[in-house]
């Protein structure tokens, strides 16, 4: 079915951001207009959302080409709730970054990068052409870096030199990959591809191809070996910046994982075999860099390593059940991570250090602040019956269903180790007593009350979204159930897409 | 004229990835910036070349008689240059701000031991 609305979400951050633009010394205007924005995208998104639960799979054929030959884009299931998620996670951090950003950064034109970050990040999740996926990651990448590198600090730069090399990398992989792919095929539309990729006789080829995929993906979604740039940068730039990466950047490459390789290079036995050796690493390697970092930003940073092990596990298994436990993961792990980045950066401003060495001492001094990042832990580690516990039934399950025990033994030692390390954060952070002889420096008390309750909003608000996916776990199970019916069997996507004929 | 492309593709491309495991920062970014044009060549190659055939359907058909040349591997190539333009004036950019404050031009120089941050 055809429908004009899928590009509004797209649209609207497009837009606040050039209006941005025209008030480049008006930091206040800015702010309005960003929040605005925010939020004008969070409803149309929870509208694009309704209509696809409601009329199935939409798509837009740009500039009305017909399917295999024009751009064209899709809102199935799994793309309109990522750019749902996208756009809470968006709405949280642009009122965080209201009052949580120096004004000098703002100066620097963050608000106009942040939402054309957010333009790229729902471009993606919305196109259906592979070359414009190839595209939207760049917007999404050449954003990030001007982010990453706002400030101009030196560790922000030396991290920003990391992460540069590494996904510029990515994207040549992806590239080339694109290029073999045409080559072989002769299309770049993904539903027209996933028939033509059938008839190509020379199945070897195409295995090499989707190598190329996996090793761009997997530089983009963090996974081993190719995660090193991640946790050498994600800790540099300011807690905003840093929730929108840590929460919504490694997952578009997830994301696009899920969809090429469900549409286009269905896993063979040896595909499933690598991925599920690289997520097993993941986890373990991740789980491991967590247990040495006593820097609350670098321990997250290794924790996203982790918890992407567990993604990709699923998608390795590529069944219903698994990738339902991917999704679900992939739901929860957005509203989390954001949230955990806004927590160390308002940590930051209680007491002016992320080093748990120096924090203590939080729970007597704000008990409030404490319970709800308190919630916040618990549905990170998978206390039932929060939020990170229901994937990891679905991923249990299917792991003993085809016998992968390395993996459930990854699982549960990661599950563990994240317990452990977010118990001790726990206890040095918000139960420890202060250490003597540091002269803390609040940034928090000085302030005005509403500049407080904007900085601990969107943590209420992120938590407020993590608490409904737990409790109300039957709805997003529905959800996920109807994203894995459609990526298990592409023939939907397939008829949506080509079917789609204007006359 | 197939195999010349093939040939520089391929040197393109092993020259890029020889320079991106030096340490150097400059070297990074030229093998970077070569790696990016070893991509175009070789999505032109796969376009499959064709010679003296512009994809123009003659006046007197509704669709093409005669094989012709695909215009869609050149504007792949377009999007990309463009694109690869942008990111390297931005690297470039980013490596002479950091060579200003680093003072060296070694990747391993850039562990800077800095907990404190924003």
């Amino acid at each position: 079915m055809i429908d004009n609305h899928i590009l509004a979400p797209i649209f609207v951050q497009l837009f606040t951001a050039i209006i941005q633009l025209m008030f480049w010394r008006k930091t206040l205007t800015q702010r309005y207009l960003s929040v605005g924005g925010s939020l004008i995208g969070l409803m149309v998104a929870f509208r694009l959302f309704g209509r696809v639960q409601e009329d199935g799979i939409l798509t837009l054929n740009a500039a009305n080409w017909d399917a295999p030959f024009g751009i064209v884009f899709v809102a199935d299931t799994l793309s309109v709730t990522l750019v749902l998620l996208t756009s809470i996670a968006c709405f949280a951090v642009s009122i965080f970054s209201s009052v949580g950003l120096s004004r000098q950064r703002m100066l620097y034109g963050y608000f106009p990068i942040f939402h054309f970050l957010i333009m790229g990040l729902h471009g993606a999740f919305l196109t259906g052409d592979i070359f414009n996926l190839y595209v939207y990651f760049e917007v999404i990448i050449i954003s990030s870096f001007v982010l990453m590198t706002l400030g101009g600090r030196k560790a922000q730069l030396e991290g920003a030199v990391k992460y540069m090399a590494m996904n510029i990398l990515a994207s040549m992989f992806f590239l080339t990959g694109i290029g073999i792919l045409y080559g072989i095929t002769g299309s770049l539309n993904m539903a027209d591809l996933s028939i033509r990729i059938q008839d190509v006789e020379n199945k070897a080829l195409v295995g090499i191809t989707s190598c190329f995929f996996i090793i761009g993906f997997g530089i983009k979604s963090a996974v081993f070996p190719l995660y090193y740039w991640l946790p050498s940068s994600y800790h540099t730039p300011p807690s905003a910046v840093a929730a929108t990466f840590g929460g919504l950047l490694t997952k578009v490459g997830i994301y696009a994982m899920l969809r090429v390789f469900s549409l286009i290079f269905v896993p063979d036995d040896f595909i499933k075999t690598l991925l599920m050796v690289m997520a097993i690493l993941t986890i373990l390697t991740g789980a491991f860099g967590a247990l040495i970092k006593t820097n609350i930003r670098r321990l997250f940073s290794y924790l996203i390593v982790c918890h992407i092990g567990f993604m990709m596990g699923g998608i390795a298994m590529f069944s219903k059940v698994a990738l339902m436990g991917a999704v679900f993961y992939l739901i929860h792990d957005i509203m989390v991570k954001t949230n955990m980045f806004l927590i160390a950066g308002v940590i930051r401003q209680l007491r002016g250090t992320m080093d748990m060495n120096k924090l203590g001492g939080l729970y007597r001094d704000y008990p409030k602040i404490s319970l709800l990042v308190a919630l916040v832990l618990f549905s990170l580690v998978g206390i039932p019956p929060l939020s990170g516990f229901w994937p990891k039934i679905f991923l249990f399950q299917e792991a003993f269903t085809q016998h992968q025990y390395f993996f459930i033994a990854a699982l549960i030692i990661g599950s563990f180790v994240t317990l452990y390390v977010i118990a001790n954060m726990w206890a040095q952070v918000f139960w420890k007593n202060p250490p003597e002889e540091e002269n803390i420096e609040n940034l928090f008390a000085p302030m005005p009350p509403y500049k407080k309750i904007l900085m601990v909003l969107p943590i209420a608000i992120l938590t407020v979204a993590t608490l409904y996916i737990g409790l109300n776990a039957e709805a997003i199970v529905r959800v996920t159930d109807t994203i894995s019916t459609q990526l298990m069997d592409p023939s939907m996507y397939v008829e949506a897409v080509l079917g789609n004929k204007m006359d | 004229m197939e195999l010349l492309l093939v040939l520089i593709l391929g040197l393109l491309y092993a020259a890029g990835v020889y320079l991106i495991l030096r340490r150097s920062m400059v070297k990074l970014l030229l093998g970077i910036m070569l790696l990016g044009n070893g991509a175009n060549i070789l999505i032109f190659v796969l376009g499959k070349i064709t010679k003296g055939s512009p994809p123009v359907i003659n006046e007197a058909y509704k669709v093409f008689q005669d094989i012709y040349a695909d215009p869609i591997p050149q504007a792949l190539i377009l999007t990309a240059i463009v694109i690869s333009f942008g990111l390297t004036s931005f690297a470039i950019v980013l490596l002479k701000r950091v060579y200003a404050l680093v003072d060296s031009d070694d990747l391993d120089d850039l562990n800077t031991p800095e907990e404190e941050d924003i």
